[in-house]
């Protein structure tokens, strides 16, 4: 499970929580999200720019 | 007046002082100039008044744009942080959310309780018009921010033009789509402002719709859902207009139609001159190039940005659009308008005089240099294009 941050609002996809507000259920992975996701808040960052963090824990 | 200090990456102190602090209250109160027409009608029987703000927008403030100038000041990037974090800003933007439904209800009670021949009776519908495009800036400044709060607050003052759809619309549409042939709120080279309207107004509806759509089907609803945020504001719209209608009457129908068309046309006008022309490339993987600072036509006048919370620096806006207002850049070499918002509507409206004034401004761009594959052009005015700017054009022979 990783977090996936957009580098120009810093917007957070967490694959553990997923987004409630967009419907994508928790546990969602990011590569499941449509080929057409761009950043909810600032939808100018395409899905493949956002910047993946690796969790430590869980 | 307040100041902020930072500390430069070379260590050297700076303090700023934002001399346009307090002169963003205009962007609050030009709104309500509906009253000021009231006020001057009430005071002198003369109902030419209530025009006033007509005059304003489309003769006094292009005047005092052209005489006051242009700003291409930009705050210090270390005292940014800070100024975002300022909430003078911010509380701004929310104040003029309750004055922008006082403007139509005002201008509404007006023209059903007093005797007023047509032409004010309609005119003053075209003032509260204006007032309410300036609600659609006001929730465009608003919808692009990440608090719950801002969002709600922008969907709230869309209400007030019936334009619900646009926060929708304009971020997940618009910003993602813009200067693409794809996006119908960005005009193309040959189109004029009459067929871009009848393109941009259903075409940003549908849109908007089939992204609340797509959202809602994720989440399992219908897209008739209560969650539906287009018929959330829709219903807020339907409740203030069908409540102006039964509290001042009939009349208040054709009213409200001119109204809500006008204002509609004021977003139109501002679609229209935001990305003429201009065209992202292709990359190989079939995405669009990000938008770019050359994709979007700007304007440093002062007068006219600080009646818009700056809307006007616009390719900062679409290249970082959660930055707030106060904090929006000029940089140099960007497309340039040859007047403030105001003044380009008005020459938008006469399509030849656009076109003459535009298209060379567009085709000298550094980046289009008479290449025709790197506009944004009307399909089947090519060719006409082509014979026109001959002249303009790059040719092969080099
Ligand atoms: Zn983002």
């Amino acid at each position: 499970m990783a977090r996936h941050r957009c580098p120009e609002c810093g917007y957070e996809y967490d694959e553990v929580s997923g987004d409630d507000h967009e419907g994508y259920a928790p546990g969602t992975k990011f590569s499941d999200l449509p080929e057409d996701f761009v950043c909810p808040d600032c939808a100018v960052i395409y899905k493949e720019d956002f910047v993946t963090e690796q969790r430590s824990a869980t | 007046m307040k100041g902020y200090t930072a500390t430069l990456k070379s260590g050297e102190a700076i303090y700023y002082i934002d001399r346009k602090r307090w002169l963003w209250t205009l962007s609050v109160l030009y709104p309500v100039q509906p009253f000021l027409g009231m006020w001057l009608h009430a005071r002198t029987g003369q109902p030419g008044w209530l025009l006033l703000p007509l005059l304003s927008g489309y003769v006094i403030a292009p005047i005092l744009d052209w005489l006051v100038g242009e700003d291409e000041n930009n705050p210090p990037e270390a005292v940014v942080p800070q100024l975002e974090k300022d909430r003078f800003y911010r509380v701004l933007t929310y104040l003029v959310v309750p004055l922008h439904y006082a403007s139509l209800i005002g201008a509404a009670w007006w023209a059903a309780t007093r005797e007023l021949p047509l032409w004010a009776f309609f005119g003053l519908a075209m003032v509260a018009g204006i007032a309410s495009g300036l609600a659609i800036n006001t929730g465009h400044e608003l919808g692009h921010k990440k608090s719950a709060f801002e969002r709600n607050l922008a969907k709230i003052v869309l209400a007030v033009p019936f334009y619900g759809h646009f926060w929708i619309e304009h971020s997940r549409g618009h910003h993602r789509d813009v200067s693409t042939p794809e996006d119908p709120a960005s005009s193309r080279m040959g189109e004029s402002i009459y067929r871009f309207a009848l393109r941009e107004i259903p075409g940003a509806f549908l849109r908007a719709w089939h992204i609340e759509k797509e959202r809602l089907e994720r989440l399992g609803h219908s897209a008739w859902h209560r969650d539906n945020q287009i018929l959330q504001s829709g219903i807020l719209s339907l409740a203030l207009q069908l409540g102006i209608v039964i509290a001042f009457g009939w009349s208040m129908i054709p009213f409200l139609v001119v109204h809500n068309v006008f204002a509609w046309w004021q977003l139109t006008s501002a679609n229209y001159i935001e990305h003429y022309g201009l065209l992202r490339r292709k990359e190989a993987n079939g995405r669009y190039e990000r938008c770019q600072p050359q994709h979007s036509w700007n304007s440093n006048h002062i007068i006219s940005n600080l009646v818009l919370f700056h809307l006007q620096r616009h390719s900062d806006h679409h290249a970082h659009p959660v930055r707030r207002y106060q904090s929006l850049r000029h940089f140099d070499d960007l497309p340039q308008l040859p007047s403030g918002y105001f003044g380009a509507y008005l020459l938008s409206y006469v399509p030849w005089l656009w076109y003459r004034v535009m298209d060379r401004r567009l085709l000298a761009l550094p980046h289009v240099a008479g290449d025709l594959d790197r506009v944004n052009i009307q399909p089947g005015k090519r060719a006409r294009i082509e014979s026109r700017y001959r002249h303009l054009l790059a040719t092969d022979e080099t």
